[in-house]
């Protein structure tokens, strides 16, 4: 397998290319760390594991 | 056929634009002021946020700022190849097309606002998208080109930062909220009008009705000092709310002090003053004006640190 060489109008597009690759990384960076604060601030969350958690159940229900 | 190889018949080279060009399209300079003034917003307020939340808000009311400046420049490539202050821009100097201005304007204002209000809260995203609106369709599409009065209501988009910020923070408006904004709002004629009269030419050429065109240099230098009066209790006012202490106070009475004899000065002068002196009062006024924005704001954050600190405030 050979590369194929780079064409003229690549060379002239390089510096915007980079930038706007650049800038799409700095995105998802940041909407990751976003993600991970939203996250960690929210309310306490318990995914459903088929499986009976009593700190799930609410207290009237709890209480006999 | 692919894009490369339509290429390989052209004879000459097209111009390609760079990242900078597009950059420049969100006018930059503008952008500094709006992320200090929304810094500002969002530190002073009373409500903390984290420090990855208030990034990301500074960082999406800037971009929101910059695609109005991307509409703008879409819109006014006309009045803007006419000004020698606006003709270096992409658009009007062939670097950038106008529908890719128009495109990217477009673009970032759906993801500033989106972003803004995921990362924050609805009601600043809210007033990201009308401030947006308000540059791009009120000022730049009908108020710029109709009434001498463009720049005093159109000023309002750029006194929206600081709100923006605090509702990011806080999640509602509050007083302090807006005597920020219009602590800038009645400060943007004064700052325009004196730029408007030295750079005379600009404005006439392109047929915008800037007060200097349209009601003359003498009244404009009334509309100045005015404008500079009424600023006066709005500054003072903020200075006394929860954002302000002494320190703001000191600071707001010397400037507005400062303000007030260089607008003074101006309604004195005459154009034949001004032409012997090549515009020097005019432009010291302008160039006070922004050190006057500079320092109001930085005196709020100093504040806010030193509250933080036990001194300061009220």
């Amino acid at each position: 397998m050979s590369f194929r060489p780079e064409h003229e109008l690549h060379k002239r597009r390089f510096s915007r290319n980079l930038g706007v690759g650049l800038t799409l990384a700095a995105f998802v960076a940041l909407v990751f760390a976003l993600t991970v604060v939203k996250v960690k601030r929210g309310d306490p969350m318990q995914g459903y594991d088929h499986v009976v958690q009593p700190s799930s159940v609410p207290q009237e229900e709890a209480q006999p | 056929m692919s894009e490369t190889s339509a290429y390989q018949g052209a004879t000459a080279t097209p111009y390609e634009p760079g990242f900078g060009d597009y950059v420049q399209l969100l006018k930059p300079r503008v952008m500094s002021l709006v992320v200090f003034t929304a810094l500002v917003g969002l530190l002073v307020a009373p409500v903390s946020l984290h420090p990855v939340e208030a990034f990301s808000a500074i960082l999406f009311i800037a971009l929101g700022a910059g695609a109005s400046g991307a509409l703008n420049m879409w819109w006014d490539a006309d009045i803007d190849a006419v000004m020698k202050r606006t003709a270096k821009r992409p658009v009007p100097a062939g670097r950038v097309q106008a529908g890719e201005a128009l495109a990217v304007g477009l673009g970032l204002s759906g993801i500033s606002v989106v972003m803004l209000g995921l990362a924050t809260n609805l009601a600043a995203a809210g007033l990201l998208a009308f401030t947006i609106f308000f540059y791009a369709v009120v000022y730049s599409m009908w108020l710029k080109r109709s009434t001498p009065q463009n720049i005093v209501i159109g000023g309002a988009a750029g006194a929206f930062p600081p709100m923006i910020g605090w509702v990011a923070a806080t999640g509602s408006v509050s007083v302090e909220a807006i005597l920020m904004f219009a602590l800038i709002f009645m400060w943007t004629p004064p700052h325009f009008w004196a730029l408007a009269l030295f750079m005379k030419e600009d404005y006439h050429a392109a047929g915008v009705p800037m007060l200097t065109v349209t009601h003359g240099r003498k009244a404009t230098r009334a509309h100045i000092l005015a404008y500079t009066i009424l600023l006066v209790p709005v500054a003072l006012g903020a200075a006394v709310t929860q954002v302000g202490g002494p320190l703001t106070l000191a600071v707001a009475v010397v400037l507005n002090a400062g303000f007030v004899i260089g607008a003074v000065r101006l309604w004195r002068r005459d154009e034949v003053m001004a032409q012997a002196d090549n515009y020097a009062a005019e432009k010291a006024f302008f160039r006070f004006s922004l050190l006057y924005l500079f320092l109001h704001f930085a005196a709020f954050l100093a504040e806010a640190a030193l509250k933080s600190a036990g001194l300061g405030g009220w």
